[in-house]
């Protein structure tokens, strides 16, 4: 069995993820501070991906990065490289699907920070930098971490926009889900089924992953209301 | 010399427009809850803008709309004890009241110095949510002390504590502010803690501040209204002013000799329960009430008494007194010199 699609599967979320964790959770903290209407504004346009359906997400990705439109058309004639059909060509779509996923969550975990702890930084003389660093992102830590790794899970199973820009090639192109849906579309069914059955390994695996964070969260809630209440 | 804070900010219902001076020392800002307290602080230690005004600290502005200075709150070197002291949940005492220290040099022996000074030796290491409410009340001051700021802002220093540990914690605060040099302000909506811990206070009404006075003075003779019912005053009434020095009291039906002259714009008149007496029949200042409830209290007795108006009078009954029984007509003086009269502003 050729595993490529695994691999490139893997490399195309982890990027993905890697790029999507520090613009989600940059967009996150200014959204979380903005006024109100850019707000409501910008939470439109960075959820929008979120309930599109990838086909349309594909169809703007290749409107803008296609050889011939504009920026597709700019990299080829400026770096004689072409944006589409290539292996990375997917991380383009995996990003845009997986950005709210990521930005939603960070926001959230934002938004519940209470505010005076940066507040009492300030008047002690920190800058806005070390509070970010050293008191708002370690006590957003959970929700950061768990929308990271729901957008690493979203960007494996990424199909839709990922066929559309980047295709269906053996050993250069292929993904898990793709690799899936060629291997059904030609009959061959035992190995459609095998990467089937390694798609829900993966999913599972990261799903308990998920689901341990949540736990050590609540327990540590929990220990601590116990704490409250012995001293109580 | 001290802060100087002369500030308007309009929240659309609510208008701010706090003006005051604090020298050395406590100076309380007393206020009902929505008052304006907090904000007042925030805007003093530069977390939240007003839309003008002036502010100084020891002759150094920190906020002025028409000179268009606005220090950052990490310039001013105001300290600020928030409600739930902010202690930040990621770190440990000690890493807490490093943090405060503005030299990268002495950081180490100067939180050794704020640890030792502030008993905290033991739970150095102990995470915020692991300490009792008066640990973290200490760990958040050590650490402000730890800035060397010039002025103390306190916001409710008390209203996470449970009672029965407040009073230690209070004598404590109360000598740790004492060695601060510098102006330390004190907000609460307790007449207690004021009076506990301020010399002089600051009466805040619905967004405006009123003239500083001295704590005495406040629950002595308060002028207004606001100040009069922080104070503690249990029997307030709207009052119309007649001729020498007469006013009618319509909430408890009657007319009452004041024996001075009226301020001008006086709208209410107040009396303690303390101060109200137990009297044979009709005077001068005298209403006939009837008792309808007695109130037993640790150390005294209250009676609610039905007077000729719409209103309740409270009167206070010392506990080693029999209380009055009987459901007859109960009369009571309210003598003219302990009448309060007040202005609404």
């Amino acid at each position: 069995m050729d595993w490529y699609p695994l691999y490139n599967s893997l490399r195309i979320a982890a990027i993905s993820t890697l790029i999507i964790f520090f613009l989600g959770i940059l967009a996150a903290y200014y959204v979380a501070q903005a006024p109100r209407l850019v707000k409501g504004l910008l939470d439109v346009v960075f959820t929008l991906p979120l309930v599109l359906p990838p086909t349309v997400v594909g169809y703007l990705l290749l409107r803008l990065l296609g050889p011939k439109r504009i920026v597709g058309a700019w990299v080829l004639e400026h770096f004689g490289v072409r944006l589409t059909m290539t292996w990375w060509s997917a991380i383009f779509a995996t990003a845009v699907v997986i950005f709210p996923l990521m930005y939603r969550t960070a926001r959230g975990a934002f938004e519940a920070f209470d505010s005076t702890l940066a507040y009492a930084a300030q008047t002690l003389g920190r800058s806005n930098t070390w509070i970010f660093w050293r008191v708002r992102m370690p006590c957003c830590r959970q929700g950061i971490l768990a929308g990271t790794v729901l957008a690493f899970a979203r960007a494996l199973g990424e199909y839709g926009a990922t066929s559309m820009i980047a295709g269906y090639t053996p050993g250069r192109t292929a993904t898990i889900s793709t690799t899936v849906y060629q291997f059904w579309r030609t009959n061959d069914d035992a190995m459609a089924f095998r990467w089937v059955m390694v798609n829900l390994a993966i999913s599972a695996v990261v799903l308990m992953a998920v689901n341990m964070l949540e736990r050590k969260e609540r327990g540590k809630r929990r220990r601590e209301q116990t704490k409250e209440e012995a001293a109580d | 010399m001290g802060l100087l804070v002369d500030i308007r900010k309009d929240f659309g219902p609510f208008r701010l427009n706090v003006n005051f001076e604090a020298g050395e020392g406590v100076t309380g800002l007393l206020g009902a809850s929505g008052c304006g307290k907090s904000v007042t602080l925030r805007c003093i230690a530069g977390v939240e803008r007003p839309d003008s005004g002036h502010i100084e600290l020891n002759g150094r502005v920190l906020f002025d709309s028409k000179r268009r200075i606005d220090l950052s709150p990490q310039r001013r070197r105001v300290g600020c004890l928030f409600q739930n002291y902010a202690l930040f949940p990621n770190m440990t005492v000690e890493a807490n009241i490093a943090a405060g220290v503005r030299e990268r040099g002495n950081r180490r022996a100067e939180t050794e110095r704020l640890m030792t000074s502030f008993h905290l030796e033991e739970c150095r290491g102990k995470y915020p949510r692991q300490l009792s409410g008066g640990q973290q009340q200490r760990a958040a001051l050590a650490r402000i002390l730890a800035s060397r700021p010039e002025a103390l802002l306190l916001d409710e220093p008390f209203s996470a504590l449970d009672s029965y540990l407040k009073g230690q914690i209070e004598v404590d605060l109360m000598e740790r502010l004492a060695r601060f040099s510098g102006p330390v302000l004190f907000v609460s909506h307790s007449r207690e803690e004021i009076c506990g811990q301020c010399g002089s206070v600051c009466v805040l009404d619905r967004g405006r501040s009123q003239p500083v006075q001295t704590v005495r003075e406040l629950f002595e003779a308060p002028a207004t209204l606001a100040a009069c019912r922080l104070s503690g005053c249990e029997n307030l009434s709207q009052a119309k002013p007649l001729e020498n020095g007469r006013l009618e009291v319509p909430d408890w039906g009657g007319i009452l000799e004041t024996g001075r002259p009226l301020p001008r714009g006086m709208s209410h008149v107040g009396i303690r329960a303390e101060h109200l007496r137990a009297v044979a029949g009709p005077g001068i200042n005298h209403f006939s009430c009837r008792i309808l409830r007695r109130i037993h209290e640790p150390h005294r007795a209250v009676l609610l008494l039905k007077a000729p108006g719409e209103n309740l009078l409270r009167m206070a009954w010392p506990a080693e007194r029999a209380v009055p029984a009987g459901d007859g007509p109960f009369w009571v003086e309210l003598p003219p010199e302990r009448l309060l009269l007040l202005t609404e502003r």
